[in-house]
């Protein structure tokens, strides 16, 4: 018995040693971050239930903030918000006929897909739902007799991207699309290349991350003109940047939208900058205006589409946005 | 391996053809892994004809890398299908695996190492839940992985929502022992003008590892037995559940390993990866020689597998072909290289 209760104490006198040196003295969770958004006061009216419907990838930090200002508008607004998306078309104009379906107050919703979407959005606005859009679908929200748009025209982005990289005196640009057959990713990349012709595609696979890092370097390596990396996502404007060690490029990775560790990459100067479209303001003012518009007949935008960007985030102004991009709100 | 049956009477007039010792050319090409090393070199020359960069001998290291991020995955999946069983959630795994090290480690402030050490438990667990829910149910493990494959998806996403708020793993880099676990599974040896990267030593000591235990070992008779006919197998005294859950635990084992890489040269794990690699681990076998059916194959092949992958996947980048077409390029020469592997059995077995 002695014995036994020895060896316990041994054991457990180990574990507990080993437990506590196996503590890390820096980083990890900190309570800080657990506070989100923004807080402010709660709206007295009567809740309400709205749908947010986008073509979101699983996993995409890009939509985190998205969800994040929905969620922080919704709180606000005494919203009970109702998130749902997929990637597929057919399959996101079937989460909108069951929120149909669910009798919902309102709909926000993404028209990356805007023929797969029309007749269901058609369905909920004739039906007395009022919807609207964001994010994507600038050329066909008002067909559908949607109320109003948030979102930037990816084409305008990608443009004003090139005149920057004009501006920069880039010589040649590689753009890095990570999902093959996605309408907004090739307008950027069409809309870069109209400003400044010297750009160049390439095709990854975004959902692996290796690859995307072996692709990037093998066409660094390939065509050493290359002098700037446009990524359009921030996680794969960070895998560019050790592409760009790997292949010993002197290349330059700029992108488009950011997450906070891209804020902290634009800080330690890896990434020169971000073209910025305020996905947690295009989440925050769907929810807002659709709130707006049953209490009290509001809508924004005077018919015509509210832009969110593009905006330029580099080192003059990435202070700005640091302390919001440690709350995983911008 | 299987002797064709003759007439005995006749065995005393001429030779008898079941002892006849065939030559060494015809025993070679009838391996499993020879028709794809004749593909591999068949899409080696052919880049090396058309694309400039191919040729440089420092652009190695990033074929290679290319290569054995999907090798170190295909060896032990390899192994499972020549012991007659599938492993779906293999790619989701790996990113399980990551996000599991790094959550941990963050969440509760360890050191690095305690979230590798408890992901590799993980890995492993996941690996044997897949073997003992094949045997607990008797479905196909097509069907079971395939389950096991969407609840990992969900589990990842939901998850870390829960942990973190986000849909990525925070980065872990200031964390203590994050450097020595970086050297570890995410580090650089420069060979010359090469640079090869840590996944690529892993790799070929995997493939070496996996081919001596399967050709050299009792285990490995016990996973050709398993994959060509269980109930025979188990009636000689083969312990076919330990085998098939071993195989399972293995693919868990590498799972891990690939997602400590993931983790430790991203510094942060995105929770949707790992979504459609499985089926490349599964292709890379069957280019490799692998058997859909079990039974045959070999995992030197199906490293040969995952190399024609990178090649091809590279090459086509080196080659600077127009990347619309790229997907349809892999396709076309994927076929390619399984036609001359077919081919060349074929052949040599005729022969």
């Amino acid at each position: 018995m002695i014995r036994t209760s020895r060896i316990s104490v041994v054991v457990t006198g180990t574990l507990a040693a080993l437990v506590l040196a196996a503590c890390s003295s820096s980083g990890g969770k900190q309570p800080a971050e657990a506070s989100g958004a923004a807080k402010a006061g709660v709206a007295d009216t009567p809740q309400m239930t709205i749908a947010l419907i986008t073509h979101a990838a699983p996993g995409d930090t890009f939509w985190d903030l998205v969800r994040k200002g929905a969620e922080a508008a919704a709180a606000k607004d005494n919203v009970d918000l109702q998130y749902q998306s997929d990637p597929d078309g057919a399959n996101q104009a079937n989460l909108v006929q069951s929120a149909i379906d669910k009798k919902v107050d309102g709909i926000a919703v993404t028209l990356a897909k805007p023929d797969a979407m029309k007749a269901n959005v058609e369905k909920a606005v004739q039906g007395g739902i009022p919807v609207v859009a964001l994010n994507g679908g600038i050329e066909d929200w008002k067909a559908m007799g949607i109320s109003g748009y948030f979102g930037q025209d990816e084409k305008i982005a990608g443009e004003a991207a090139g005149e920057r990289l004009k501006a920069d005196g880039a010589k040649k640009a590689l753009c890095v699309i990570q999902e093959q057959g996605h309408v907004g990713l090739e307008a950027r990349c069409d809309g870069a290349k109209a400003t400044f012709p010297d750009t160049e595609k390439i095709y990854v696979t975004g959902t692996d991350m290796p690859s995307v890092q072996a692709a990037i370097t093998s066409k660094l390596q390939q065509d050493p003109s290359i002098d700037r990396v446009l990524a359009l996502g921030a996680p794969f404007a960070l895998t560019a940047v050790k592409s760009v060690k790997d292949a010993s490029s002197s290349a330059k990775v700029v992108t488009f939208d950011t997450n906070k560790d891209l804020v902290t990459a634009i800080k330690n100067g890896e990434v020169e900058w971000a073209v910025d479209q305020q996905p947690y303001l295009q989440g925050y003012l769907a929810v807002d205006s659709l709130w707006l518009y049953k209490v009290n007949g509001n809508t924004i935008g005077g018919g015509q589409a509210t832009l969110t960007g593009p905006a330029f985030i580099d080192k003059t102004n990435v202070a700005n946005v640091e302390k919001f991009a440690a709350n995983g709100t911008r | 391996m299987t002797a064709t049956a003759t007439e005995p009477g006749r065995a005393g007039a001429t030779r008898d053809d079941r002892v006849a010792s065939r030559s060494l050319a015809a025993r070679l090409l009838s391996r499993p892994e020879v028709g794809s090393l004749i593909g591999a070199i068949v899409i080696f020359l052919l880049f090396m004809a058309v694309a400039v960069p191919f040729r440089n001998i420092a652009n190695v290291g990033t074929i290679l890398y290319g290569a054995s991020t999907i090798g170190i995955m295909a060896v032990p999946v390899g192994l499972l299908m020549i012991g007659g069983e599938f492993d779906l959630s293999a790619g989701v795994a790996a990113t399980t695996s990551g996000l599991s090290a790094s959550l941990i480690a963050w969440n509760l402030g360890l050191n690095v190492w305690v979230g590798v050490i408890l992901a590799l438990v993980v890995s492993v667990a996941v690996g044997a839940f897949n073997g003992w829910l094949l045997f607990k149910t008797g479905l196909p493990s097509f069907l079971v992985t395939l389950g096991t494959f969407f609840i990992l998806q969900g589990v990842n996403l939901g998850v870390t929502r829960l942990l973190t708020g986000n849909v990525a793993t925070a980065d872990i880099s200031d964390m203590d022992g994050f450097v020595s676990a970086q050297k570890v599974f995410g580090s650089e040896i420069a060979l010359g003008p090469v640079t090869l990267k840590v996944t690529v030593l892993y790799w070929v000591v995997l493939t070496l590892i996996a081919a001596y235990v399967l050709l050299r070992t009792r285990v490995g008779n016990w996973i050709f037995a398993v994959g060509g006919d269980a109930a025979a197998a188990r009636a000689v005294g083969v312990p076919v559940k330990a085998t098939k859950i071993g195989l399972f635990m293995a693919v868990g084992f590498c799972a891990w390993l690939s997602g400590m890489h993931l983790l430790f040269q991203f510094n942060t794990v995105q929770s949707g990866e790992g979504v459609g690699k499985e089926f490349i681990f599964i292709i890379a076998a069957v280019i490799g020689g692998c058997l859909l059916t079990g039974g045959y194959g070999s995992v030197i092949g199906a490293s040969i597998g995952a190399l024609i992958f990178g090649m091809t996947q590279l090459g086509i980048n080196y080659a600077g072909w127009n990347p619309d077409w790229f997907k349809t390029f892999l396709g076309v020469m994927l076929l390619l290289a399984t036609v001359v592997n077919v081919y060349v059995k074929l052949k040599a077995d005729r022969r």
